[in-house]
């Protein structure tokens, strides 16, 4: 460590006022907090004294999603592997290459073969996502002079996760931009947007370009397979339909098409686990959210409908599939922009379960519902922390003048 | 039952008058810089669409709609020519009303409206409700409802964008898009969270 610290300290003076490239500061002040713990401390006058900096927050985090990355190459690998069996087709393009190369059979019982598989389609979307918003990242930090911070990290770990193993790379270079700048970067950056920049991405390429998004097609990293998700299955040929696809156990752990990350409750749990150990994730939005999505679910159960096939689904499917999961976990608890009260984290919560299964049961439209449920909260969240903080200082206000 | 149930859902969420359909506008980028003043904006909307609505309804049943006048003897008549200009008449009668009412009773309100109140006059939300009404054909009851609707969806959508306009306080927006420019991203960025309800048949 010794070398690389006397490297960068030898670099220190190009950078600071009156170097040479004193304009690219931002990325030798990345670089430096990347690899080292900044020496700086706040100097202002509120402050707390706390290990728990910014840095560590999204690295535990990133530390977090490590189970939804493993299964989301292992899923998509298997899911592509076992439909080659029924095609009897072979990988096609460079990635058949690169995996003929590694010696790939294509056997969906291997362990070996479905992470190789799954990491031909995932590592580019996830390398395009980070050096595309990267970039964005980097160019908004030099030209404005804030720092390049680890904010990033999170939202370019959770993007690829949410894409089908599909979507085309340049479609994935435009999400991630609108989701960087006009999703965060033109508010200020970290910390300051109202939207979960990452979901804000997906959304624009969700209208944007649904072909490549939503549908039977693009699940199954195989050309000319087309395989429902569970939830549009189930949306058209309800719980019959469903149990016929999959099992409840296989939609738990994860072995069911999807976008990569999302599948796997199991994975999300782990990440859950993490995040409420260490006190990141909020277990407010993570409860209430689980109670609006039960209890709303439950209730479709016992109204009943002749028309509509998705009221008969019940709770115990609403939480296995799809990306409700992951949404809760990951998303949901986005501390910046989900709700900072702890009242209104109640609530918040409660609005994303509740609109999720509303959307998945009454909406035709969409099949999946969690994304738009998580950004429909976020646009709500500043109006519930305002009324949150307007009941408490009236409160206050009654025990002062009584 | 149902019916105005669903109607109403409808009318607040679906068809959203600020962010599905982008009527209203200028009051609603203009007057959502606090969340008190938007309440107090969004009231006064909702208000007023409740009477203007159901007011135009009666206006367009029984006097402009094709033989409406049969009440009167006359048959044949068809004098939805000029509804528009009965309609935004008679808004701007009812709003006037208003005005004097509020000034009155609610000085706090009235003042924190200021030139907006006498705006609604022409608010395009306004006269849209009413324009909706007639295109649809509601019934009288029908157009309560839906007036009542329209509105609240309105004043929802406000009072969103004055809660998340005032957390953009510590926001750092580059001096190019301040002010009016990030207020159009905003509501553009809520109109996408809002697309949720899109497609959803009652």
């Amino acid at each position: 460590m010794k070398p690389l610290r006397d490297f960068l300290d030898r670099l220190n003076p190009l950078f600071t006022k009156g170097g040479r490239l004193e304009r690219l500061y931002p990325l030798y002040e990345a670089a430096d907090s990347f690899l080292f713990t900044p020496g700086e401390v706040n100097d202002g006058a509120p402050h707390v004294r706390d290990a728990m900096d910014l840095k560590r927050v999204m690295i535990t985090v990133v530390f977090a999603l490590l189970p939804c990355f493993f299964m989301a190459m292992w899923n998509t690998g298997y899911q592509a592997n076992s439909a080659l069996l029924i095609t009897d087709g072979s990988v096609e393009g460079w990635r058949g290459e690169l995996l003929d190369m590694l010696g790939f059979s294509g056997n969906p019982n291997s362990f070996v073969d479905n992470l190789l598989h799954g990491a031909v389609w995932f590592v580019p979307i996830y390398l395009v996502t980070n050096i595309v918003g990267g970039l964005w990242e980097a160019l908004f930090c030099i030209v404005r002079r804030h720092e390049l911070n680890e904010g990033f990290l999170v939202t370019g770990s959770l993007f690829p996760l949410i894409c089908p193993p599909t979507l085309p790379l340049w479609q994935v270079a435009l999400g991630i931009s609108f989701g960087v700048v006009i999703g965060k970067e033109i508010f200020g950056g970290t910390g300051k947007n109202f939207l979960n920049p990452a979901l804000t991405g997906r959304a624009f390429l969700f209208f944007a370009y649904p072909a490549q998004i939503s549908g039977n097609e693009v699940w199954v990293a195989v050309d000319g397979i087309s395989q429902a998700t569970p939830l549009s299955q189930a949306a058209e040929g309800g719980v019959v339909a469903l149990q016929s696809m999959t099992t409840w156990f296989d939609a738990f752990l994860g072995r069911i098409p999807g976008s990569m990350g999302e599948t796997s409750v199991v994975a999300c749990l782990f990440g859950a686990a993490i995040l409420l150990l260490t006190g990141i994730g909020s277990w407010r939005i993570m409860l209430s959210g689980l109670v609006g999505a039960v209890g709303l679910s439950s209730a479709f159960l016992l109204v009943e409908s002749s028309t509509n096939l998705m009221f008969a689904l019940g709770p115990l499917w609403h939480l296995v599939i799809g990306g409700f999961a992951f949404g809760l976990v990951f998303m949901a608890t986005d501390p910046v922009s989900g709700s900072m009260t702890e009242e209104g984290q109640y609530l918040y919560g409660l609005l994303i379960g509740v609109m999720c299964i509303l959307i998945r049961v009454v909406n035709p439209a969409f099949p999946e519902g969690m994304m738009l449920a998580i950004l429909f909260a976020n646009v709500f969240a500043p109006v519930i922390d305002q009324m949150v903080l307007k009941v408490h200082s009236k409160r206050r206000l009654r025990h002062v003048s009584g | 039952m149902e019916h105005y149930l669903s109607l109403f859902m409808k009318a607040v969420f679906v068809e959203n008058m600020a962010l599905a359909f982008f009527l209203g506008m200028c009051t609603f980028l203009a007057v959502s810089k606090k969340v008190d003043t938007a309440l107090g904006l969004g009231i006064a909307v909702i208000v007023v669409q409740t009477i203007t609505v159901p007011a135009n309804n009666l206006v367009y049943q029984y006097l402009l709609k094709e033989d409406a006048l049969a009440w009167a003897g006359l048959s044949g008549t068809d004098l939805t020519f000029i509804g528009l200009i009965c309609y935004i008449g008679l808004i701007a009668a009812i709003v006037q009303v208003l005005e004097m009412v509020l000034d009155r009773y609610i000085p706090a309100l009235y003042n924190s409206l200021g030139i907006f109140l006498p705006l609604i006059t022409v608010n395009c939300a306004i006269l849209g409700g009413s324009l909706f009404m007639v295109e649809r054909d509601y019934s009288f009851s029908e157009s309560v409802i839906f007036g009542f609707g329209s509105g609240a969806g309105w004043a929802l959508a406000l009072v969103a964008l004055a809660g998340i306009r005032e957390k953009m306080k510590y926001a750092d927006v580059p001096p190019g898009l301040r002010g009016l420019g990030i207020t159009f991203m905003i509501a553009g960025l809520m109109a996408m969270a809002f697309m949720a309800f899109s497609g959803i048949q009652l």
